[in-house]
């Protein structure tokens, strides 16, 4: 069986973010660019059903990056993945959630697969759109948000996360399943695993092997458009009630959530 | 000149980094209060290759290249710099195992080091005998195929969790020529251990005394040849001097990260406190000290792993980099005032776990000297009369009253 995980960097989430005023777009070589957190579960995953399935299970890391992006695939394939193929080419830049998904589309289509996995959403763009629009693009089943997953022969059955519980969920392989953060404890890439990592295999495809549409991609060819950026304004200093005894005090922080309506 | 870390090394950081974060520094405090041994850590840390990045594959290690191995190391000592040391020592073991055991001593012991199911130790400090190593008296006697040891060892660094220890003993005459390395096993009859250490600092780690009765050993437990323990124990001081630098600048990161945090977030006469210059160059001080202490760190490593000799180079490490760890511990818990000596804020921490550095595998008064014989060759062992005819200048070896050298104290490596 032929699992691949689609993973994207992102800027560190703990580093302070700045957008350009001219391409409105995110600052992202000032940053450091790390795996998106999301993605992990999605490569744990995956490794875990190569685990259990044995045989000639093999596990492949795509991504759509510039070149640095190689970093975060090589993280990836020290956690334990076999390869990995990478679409890297200027003409992206700009692309948006649906330019993503065609590339990746194509990309699979190109690569081959029985099973996608990929993380709810990347902590940057928080969209959570690409796993349904891959599957979309592919004509196979998209199950989303699974918090269990389970390969039976040649179909998946997943617990999908719900508000009050959870939804059992199959289809038959070939499918895209996105997995969510409590489905796993992603490993740590191991010595072993890292010094390996560079002996592995990393396929570097162009817009031309996989066949892309260029007016269907970059700045272009997206279908949303971002008017403005507002930076979030910062948090207003807390209010400090100053009172002789307990009792007073107590009043004036319950009159101050009664006229919050929070209680 | 390329200052540039390879992508494994790289890598090698970040995941340390990531585990030290989610797996450490949680604990730290509570280890450090109660001091903890945290031994499950250890069989984590094999699981990932560490505890075996030092040997090499055949064996089950991970054969990382030292720049690597101190990057891990500071990494480790940046959450706790217990953790540290105890991965440094386990280190030093297994590449004295793997240079001078038997095959298979080797195959017995390694893998399981590597993966971190048993640890070894070091025993080479006695009571009466520590920068001055080589007046060791633990006795090491043969007869017929065994050798019997007796005496007692102190701060044994691992030693009350070590599945093996590599102990110095003396075979024959006084002096270095006379002490040989034997790979002993904590199932040996006779040997036991003794108190453990109460120490000021690094109390997730483990020092014991380590007492040997009549402890019998194959004959097969001596370590390459009678009379190569002292050179045994210099062959490997070079690696494990840079393990303590990359300890101390591991808790120098930490005291930084600290302060930084502390001087933007505390406000004092209405502003962050580092925004008064009293703090602030503190803060700077300590940021070059931490850039210089990881330039002769990763320089030293790097020669290291050039096969180029380190005893200088990663003496140089040790000394400035167990200095300023010390130096700026004692700021860190300055700038974070009151808060900085109570046990709420590590900065105490930093500040005793600090100190050691500049004390184990050698002293910064050892370093000097060895720093010093480099430049200077070895003044204090020459007699009056293969000195050449004397030179002008002032004379740098100093006399007692009836002309005799006087030697130092501390004269050979510990």
């Amino acid at each position: 069986m032929k699992i691949v995980v689609a993973v994207k960097q992102v800027p560190d989430t703990n580093a302070e973010k700045t957008f350009d005023p001219q391409t409105k777009r995110l600052n992202r070589s000032a940053i450091e660019n790390v795996l998106n957190p999301f993605d992990e579960y999605a490569i744990e995953e995956a490794l875990r059903c190569k685990e259990t399935l044995g045989g000639d299970t093999t596990v492949t890391i795509l991504t759509m990056a510039p070149q640095r992006g190689v970093d975060v695939v090589r993280k990836a394939l020290g956690m334990g993945a076999d390869n990995a193929a990478m679409i890297s080419d200027d003409a992206i830049g700009g692309s948006d959630t649906m330019a993503t998904a065609y590339l990746l589309a194509l990309a699979l289509k190109h690569i081959g697969f029985d099973l996608v996995l990929c993380g709810t959403q990347s902590t940057d763009a928080t969209n959570g759109i690409v796993p349904a629009a891959i599957a979309e693009h592919l004509r196979v089943p998209a199950l989303t948000y699974a918090k269990k997953l389970e390969i039976k022969a040649s179909a998946v059955e997943i617990q999908r996360e719900v508000e009050t519980g959870y939804a059992r969920v199959g289809s038959q392989l070939p499918a895209v399943v996105s997995v969510t953060k409590g489905i796993n404890e992603p490993r740590y890439p191991t010595l072993k695993g890292i010094m390996g990592a560079k002996k592995k295999e990393i396929t570097m495809l162009t817009l031309a092997d996989i066949g892309a549409d260029l007016a269907r991609i970059g700045e272009a060819g997206a279908k949303t458009q971002v008017e403005s950026f507002t930076p979030v304004g910062a948090r207003a200093r807390g209010e400090v009630f100053v009172a002789s005894d307990p009792k007073e005090g107590a009043r004036k922080i319950l009159d101050f959530l009664i006229a919050k309506k929070a209680i | 000149m390329n200052f540039e870390p390879t992508q494994e090394q790289l890598s090698v950081r970040e995941m340390v980094a990531t585990f030290a974060r989610n797996e450490i520094d949680p604990h730290a405090a509570q280890w450090d209060r109660e001091h903890t041994f945290p031994e499950p850590l250890f069989h984590k840390l094999g699981e990932l290759g560490i505890m075996g990045m030092f040997a090499s594959e055949a064996f089950g290690g991970a054969a990382l290249d030292t720049v690597s191995t101190v990057l891990a190391i500071e990494e480790l000592s940046r959450a706790d710099a217990g953790v540290g040391v105890t991965v440094s020592v386990q280190g030093l073991a297994e590449r004295i195992i793997e240079a001078f055991a038997s095959d298979e001593l080797k195959r017995r012991y390694l893998p399981d080091m590597c993966a971190g199911r048993w640890l070894g130790a070091f025993a080479l400090t006695e009571a009466e005998s520590g920068s001055d190593a080589s007046s060791l008296r633990v006795s090491a006697q043969r007869h017929g195929d065994e050798y019997v040891l007796n005496g007692a060892k102190q701060w044994v660094t691992n030693g009350g969790y070590a599945k093996v220890f590599i102990v110095f003993a003396r075979t024959g005459s006084d002096g270095p020529k006379g002490i040989s390395a034997f790979l002993i096993d904590r199932d040996t009859a006779g040997l036991s251990i003794g108190r453990v250490t109460r120490k000021l600092g690094i109390h997730s780690s483990n020092t014991v005394d380590l007492i040997l009765q009549d402890a019998r050993v194959p004959a097969s437990a001596l370590l390459a040849a009678e009379g190569a323990g002292y050179r045994i124990a210099l062959a490997n001081l070079g690696s494990g001097r840079l393990g303590i630098a990359a300890q101390a600048v591991g808790i120098l990161a930490a005291c930084l990260e600290t302060s930084r945090r502390y001087a933007q977030d505390r406000h004092q006469f209405g502003r962050p406190i580092g925004a008064f210059q009293a703090v602030s160059f503190k803060i700077a001080d300590m940021a070059v000290d931490l850039d210089a202490a990881r330039l002769l760190l990763y320089h030293a490593a790097w020669m290291r792993d050039r096969g180029m000799p380190v005893v200088d180079a990663s003496s140089k490490a040790k000394l400035f980099a167990s200095t300023a760890a010390r130096k700026h511990a004692a700021e860190c818990v300055q700038i974070l005032g009151g808060y900085g000596y109570t046990d709420e804020f590590p900065a105490e921490r930093y500040y005793r776990d600090a100190k050691i550095t500049e004390i184990y595998e050698g002293t910064s008064e050892v370093q000097r000297i060895v720093i010093a014989r480099e430049l200077l060759g070895r003044l204090d062992e020459r007699t009056a009369g293969d000195r050449p005819a004397r030179r002008p200048g002032p004379s740098t070896v100093q006399r007692d009253g009836e002309g005799r050298e006087r030697r130092p104290a501390a004269r050979r490596d510990k």
